[in-house]
């Protein structure tokens, strides 16, 4: 299969499963790069351009999801999240409206463009909105699923999608089931929890400590929330330390979230791989090295989250 | 509309202004002077103008309403008790823990509210959104909106402004309360929106500019929005902040401050009197 980056799944699945009357997408102004184009062209009487205003967007989003719509509201993540931060919060989480968020070019991995436009903080911000589910897939089939799960579920969604072209860690059997952790590898030692392009990472994490004698297991978390706590709670108890790993700042994402529910349900150990500073321009495999998302940065702190165990 | 109809309006429009004041003063806090002053055309709307049903509150085809000024819920409240979405003694648990008049309106707990709102500058991009819909699904009903003189300082106005204009959306009437207060002062000292005609006009809106007391006047600008195709209208009322309560109007200071027990019965008797002369006139 050939490497593709979530935001195209994005645009794909709208135009899949946008026959629906009742779907509306909006973009402001950026929709060859969050390829939302891909639905205008196939349904161009529901596509809406809201120009460059994302706080508007938000709230018209708001409205038409009042008035019976699905609205999709598309924008970088930095803007969805960061800029109408207030207006999602207000307009639709408040209300708990049908409104669902396509946010693309999320994390650092957006490369060349630098620190204004990756952005880091999105899963903190979003998980912080009462009622609003958080959806960050890993790769081109769980994308689409994740945005016809979107479809399926009444409320207020978030969906996290990147710039960087990535291979499929899911087959074309996979099931999405929101809400759900998915245990992509079994084993006794060490849990790796990964969103987003670092399950590809921890995946590869899972190999380099085979070669070392130890056993971990490997666990995606596409919704972040509601998280799957059954599935971080089993890991604890079974494998008795855990590593986190996400494209986004180390306060407030997964590896925040997989905290409060190991904290909650069964203590052990915990490390947290993420950003700790703001981005910067660079290749994205480069940013990658520069910020410790990599399979060996996982290795490294899963074996201190063993060493720790009691 | 005849003149009997107005002295009904105008009673009822009383009644709503009493029913503000006794929320604020029963919660001992919420926003009096912005109130007061949009009461006539919130009892214009819901008495005589929009579609609606309070039996039947979620019709997918009901005319809606937005506050975009919504820390004037005393007053959306008020008129919605007075229509029969809710008994008016409730007005006094306003802003009360545990129950369903929320500080700022609440379109999941409060019968009547399409939206709910408080954050200036966000419930007109809704009410655009609305519009919009209407137009995607051919509907016929049509989307009015209150904006403070003082909310239209947030930029997201004007981001609204544009997107209304642009996307021709004739089925929204936009009113601004042009009281001239916001709670720092005059708006012209604080930071001047004015002229707010012209910047309206300038973004492709249908402008009327009238009296936010008379009917007559508001209906006919109503009725001139309805007419117009292919803009949305915005209706500039100048308006008297406090209305009706002779030491609340045109006072700033009564923008989000409630009364005491001797402030409140004056209030009450000064409507109450201007009440009683109306229904001598029936």
């Amino acid at each position: 299969m050939a490497k593709k980056a979530t935001r195209e799944s994005y645009g794909a699945a709208l135009a899949e499963y946008g026959s629906r009357e009742d779907i509306v997408v909006l973009d402001a102004d950026l929709s060859k790069s969050t390829k939302t184009d891909v639905f205008k062209k196939q349904y161009p009487e529901r596509f809406i351009n809201m120009g460059i205003a994302e706080g508007n967007m938000m709230c018209v989003a708001a409205g038409l999801a009042e008035t019976g719509k699905i609205a999709f509201a598309s924008t970088f993540a930095m803007f969805a999240a960061g800029r109408a931060f207030e207006q999602v919060r207000n307009s639709i989480g408040y209300t708990k409206l049908n409104v669902k968020i396509g946010a693309t070019h999320a994390g650092i991995s957006v490369g060349e463009d630098g620190a204004s436009h990756q952005c880091l903080e999105d899963i903190a911000l979003m998980r912080s909105i009462p009622d609003m589910v958080v959806l960050n897939p890993a790769d081109d089939i769980e994308a689409r699923l994740a945005v016809k799960a979107a479809i399926e579920h009444e409320g207020p969604v978030y969906m996290r999608f990147g710039r960087l072209a990535v291979d499929d860690v899911n087959g074309e059997d996979y099931k999405f089931e929101l809400g759900k952790g998915v245990q992509l590898a079994d084993g006794n030692d060490v849990t790796i929890v990964a969103t987003g392009l670092m399950v590809e990472k921890a995946l590869a994490a899972r190999e380099l400590l085979k070669a070392d004698g130890i056993d971990a297991r490997v666990i995606n978390i596409h919704t972040i929330k509601p998280l799957d706590c059954d599935i971080i709670e089993k890991a604890a108890r079974e494998t008795g330390a855990i590593v986190t790993a996400e494209e986004h700042y180390v306060m407030g994402g997964l590896g925040s979230a997989v905290a409060e529910a190991v904290c909650d349900r069964y203590p052990v150990p915990l490390k947290i791989i993420g950003t700790d500073r703001f981005g910067q321009s660079g290749k994205p495999a480069e940013l990658f090295e520069l910020y410790g998302l990599t399979a060996e940065n996982i290795r490294d702190k899963a074996k201190e989250a063993i060493k720790m165990k009691r | 509309m005849d003149k009997k109809r107005v002295t009904e309006l105008s009673i009822i429009a009383n009644k709503v202004r009493r029913n503000a004041l006794t929320a604020v003063f029963s919660a001992n806090s919420g926003h009096p002077g912005g109130s007061l002053s949009i009461a006539d055309v919130l009892t214009l709307l819901y008495f005589e103008v929009m579609n609606i049903d309070p039996k039947n509150p979620k019709n997918p085809d009901r005319d809606r309403f937005v506050l975009s000024k919504g820390h004037c819920a005393p007053a959306l409240y008020g008129v919605l008790a007075e229509r029969g979405y809710f008994p008016v003694e409730d007005m006094g648990l306003f802003r009360h823990t545990g129950t369903y008049l929320q500080g700022h309106p609440d379109m999941n707990k409060v019968p009547g509210v399409d939206m709910s709102t408080g954050s200036l500058g966000q419930g007109v991009s809704v009410a655009g959104g609305m519009a919009l819909s209407a137009k995607l699904s051919n509907k016929a009903y049509r989307v009015y909106t209150i904006l403070g003189d003082g909310e239209i300082e947030e930029g997201q106005v004007w981001e609204q402004a544009m997107f209304a204009a642009h996307y021709k959306l004739d089925n929204l009437t936009a009113f601004v309360d042009n009281n001239g207060l916001q709670i720092d002062g005059n708006i012209a000292d604080v930071m001047n929106p004015n002229p707010i005609d012209k910047k309206f006009e300038a973004f492709g809106w249908h402008v009327i500019t009238t009296d936010a007391h008379d009917y007559n006047k508001l209906l006919d600008a109503v009725n001139e929005a309805k007419a117009v195709k292919g803009k949305p209208t915005v209706v500039i009322m100048k308006s008297t902040k406090g209305k009706n309560v002779s030491f609340m109007e045109n006072n700033a200071a009564w923008h989000g401050a409630a009364p005491n027990e001797e402030q409140y019965n004056q209030a009450i008797s000064e409507l109450d009197a201007i009440i009683k002369e109306l229904e001598a006139k029936l």
